[in-house]
């Protein structure tokens, strides 16, 4: 007796939990046909997208392997033979590395040190203007370049840089100095490359921070007022800690694309002269990929230079979480 | 309590003194980047309709001196221009409108809060900001679909930026109240319509956004025609101005008649001006009737989110 009740208890026990896990089966199938019957038109609004992706960002990504192989076309990315870092190692022992290592970072670094502040002050010194009028001019004038294309603004370099004509070395003869042959000169490469890209985009970087700053509070400015601050004490108490998080964010973006030196400026203004100081892994890439079709050790090389700015990201962003409590991330 | 007031005064009258000083240095400094900025592209233009040797001189500075429209004669008399012209055109209007579709598109269920594909979506998209195939995987990727020299790879690479879908999203959710899908649904009417006859028509600013960043992009876009395009007939006028410009080639074709080597380098100068300022026109006019435009996408674009 006891033990047909025990067999009775368990087997309804049994079913009992079959029974739990059919419904709790079923109600995930019915969550996902549920949640499909709920949003398939916007999987199917965003797949044209989604399929551009994976053609042009996740595929390459797959091929991104010849980096570790010989890559014969005949036998293609899957079908070529396994190598290892003989790229890598390649890379790291030829004599460009060095070479290349010190023109990208150094144009980088001078570009992230000269080129960072500018947009800020700008912003802070507009900010401060009392005149509309004036502003929107200064405004209108500075955003204007930023539209300029690359080939553009190399084609007015060469005109204004131009040691025998160009109007910069008229200015410096009225000195009585002797002209500069800045595009043909490694010493003014970066310099040149550097300022330039502060004309375009100084501008247009400073808008960002116009915006971080009219999101002050202006109850901040009533108190510095009754307080009788300077406008120069105003900015330093209220405008930079105001638009401090912003400053931050865009330090972390701009270390982490710290190997990525415009390609087009630096290919247009290269040339035999100055490929000294102008030839950066970009355009070297460029030329042993495409020019001269080592695919393998063109994608090795570029491989390399992503993992660089994902580590640099990366970092700077943990320092800045610990230092300032703004991240990415 | 007079010695207070005194006090107050004197610090008020040092803080405008102070004040003062600093609205001269201020308005000297942006006075200065103004004309640094602004004369090289008003020279451009005075030096495009003048005589070349007062140009080569240094006799150009403040207004144009011998005015003469020889530049711009030889410039639409090329025909490379003319067709760079028309390339570019086609790249930008087809391209542009091919953005915006997919942009738009990706933007709106990304935007919705109850989609339960969002987070995975964003994350693909984001991992694509940080790390991509490079170059040559690139590069074989578009010849395997055999996009390679052809004018498909113009408008179709770059079809959608990720920048841009943020941009586009953030906007949309803070334009689109939820409600007025639910609202919208009880009637009977699906995304795909809701998308078409409430998202799109209340979209007008962003997409006016969107249409000057992609569209600008195309119209400026060098790289990707130098590395996949090798037929002629093909070319953007980005690539004619490089050759122009930077290689110094204007004179091969249009120099026929001019038989004189001096005269062939004076005309050259002439006409890489004139070439600066026609390549810029279309850009330039819009300009200042859509900056309000641009400067709204950079404000949307700075909200994190």
């Amino acid at each position: 007796m006891q033990g047909i009740q025990k067999a009775k208890g368990e087997r309804s026990l049994r079913s009992q939990i079959g029974k739990k896990q059919k419904v709790h089966k079923q109600s995930f199938i019915k969550k996902i046909i549920k949640t499909v019957k709920k949003d398939y038109q916007l999987y199917l609004l965003a797949l044209p997208a989604i399929v551009y992706f994976i053609l042009f960002h996740y595929w390459p990504m797959y091929g991104v392997q010849i980096a570790f192989k010989d890559f014969i076309a005949v036998k293609g990315i899957t079908g070529s033979p396994w190598v290892g870092f003989k790229h890598f190692e390649r890379f790291f022992t030829s004599f460009q590395f060095w070479r290349l290592m010190k023109n990208t970072l150094g144009i980088s670094i001078y570009q992230l040190v000269a080129g960072f502040p500018i947009p800020i002050i700008m912003a802070l010194l507009l900010n401060q203007t009392r005149n509309k009028r004036f502003k929107k001019v200064v405004q209108t004038v500075t955003y204007a370049p930023h539209f300029i294309s690359v080939v553009v603004l190399t084609g007015m370099m060469y005109i204004f840089l131009s040691p025998r004509n160009g109007i910069v070395n008229q200015f410096i003869g009225l000195f009585g100095k002797d002209s500069v042959f800045f595009l043909g000169d490694p010493k003014y490469f970066k310099s040149v490359f550097v300022f330039s890209g502060v004309w375009q985009n100084a501008g247009w970087g400073s808008i960002i921070y116009l915006a971080a700053l009219s999101g002050i509070n202006p109850e901040l400015y009533e108190a510095a007022k009754v307080d009788g601050a300077t406008k120069l004490q105003t900015i330093w108490n209220i405008d930079i800690p105001g638009i401090m998080p912003t400053a931050v964010i865009l330090l972390i973006m701009n270390v982490g694309r710290i190997m990525d030196v415009g390609f087009q400026k630096a290919y247009l203004l290269q040339n035999s002269l100055n490929v000294e100081a102008s030839e950066i892994i970009a355009t070297y890439i460029y030329k042993i990929g495409l020019l001269q079709s080592q695919y393998s050790y063109s994608t090795a090389i570029g491989l390399f230079n992503t993992i660089i700015n994902i580590i640099l990201l990366v970092s700077v962003n943990k320092i800045a979480k610990k230092v300032s409590d703004t991240s990415l991330w | 309590m007079v010695k207070r007031r005194g006090d107050k005064m004197k610090t008020s009258i040092k803080r405008s003194k102070e004040d003062l000083i600093f609205d001269i240095i201020n308005y000297t400094v942006l006075t200065l980047a103004l004309f640094v900025v602004a004369y090289p592209l008003y020279f451009i233009v005075i030096a495009s309709i003048s005589d070349p040797d007062a140009v080569n001189n240094g006799l150009v500075w403040l207004l144009p001196v011998g005015i003469t429209g020889e530049g711009y004669e030889r410039i639409f008399q090329d025909s490379r221009i003319w067709l760079g012209y028309k390339n570019t055109f086609i790249y930008t209007i087809v391209g542009t409108l091919i953005n915006i579709t997919l942009t738009m598109m990706i933007a709106y269920p990304l935007s919705r809060k109850d989609f339960s594909g969002k987070k995975f979506l964003m994350i693909f998209l984001m991992i694509t900001m940080y790390f991509n195939g490079g170059l040559i995987p690139t590069y074989l990727v578009v010849k395997d679909l055999h996009l390679n020299n052809s004018w498909w790879v113009m408008v179709i690479l770059g079809a959608v930026s990720v920048y841009n879908v943020i941009i586009a999203r953030t906007f949309l959710q803070n334009n689109i109240p939820e409600e007025l899908y639910e609202a919208a649904s009880i009637d009977g009417c699906s995304h795909f319509v809701f998308f078409i006859k409430m998202v799109l028509p209340l979209s007008k600013a962003i997409i006016a956004v969107l249409t000057l960043y992609y569209g600008i992009g195309h119209w400026n876009e060098f790289m990707r025609a130098l590395i996949y395009l090798r037929d002629e007939k093909l070319y953007p006028l980005q690539i004619i101005l490089r050759s122009i410009l930077v290689q110094n080639m204007s004179q091969d074709p249009m120099m026929g008649d001019v038989e004189n080597a001096v005269e062939m380098a004076r005309i050259g100068e002439l006409i890489k001006y004139g070439v600066i300022i026609v390549a810029s026109v279309p850009v330039l006019l819009l300009y200042p009737l859509l900056q309000k435009y641009f400067v709204q996408g950079v404000m949307i674009g700075s909200v994190k989110g």
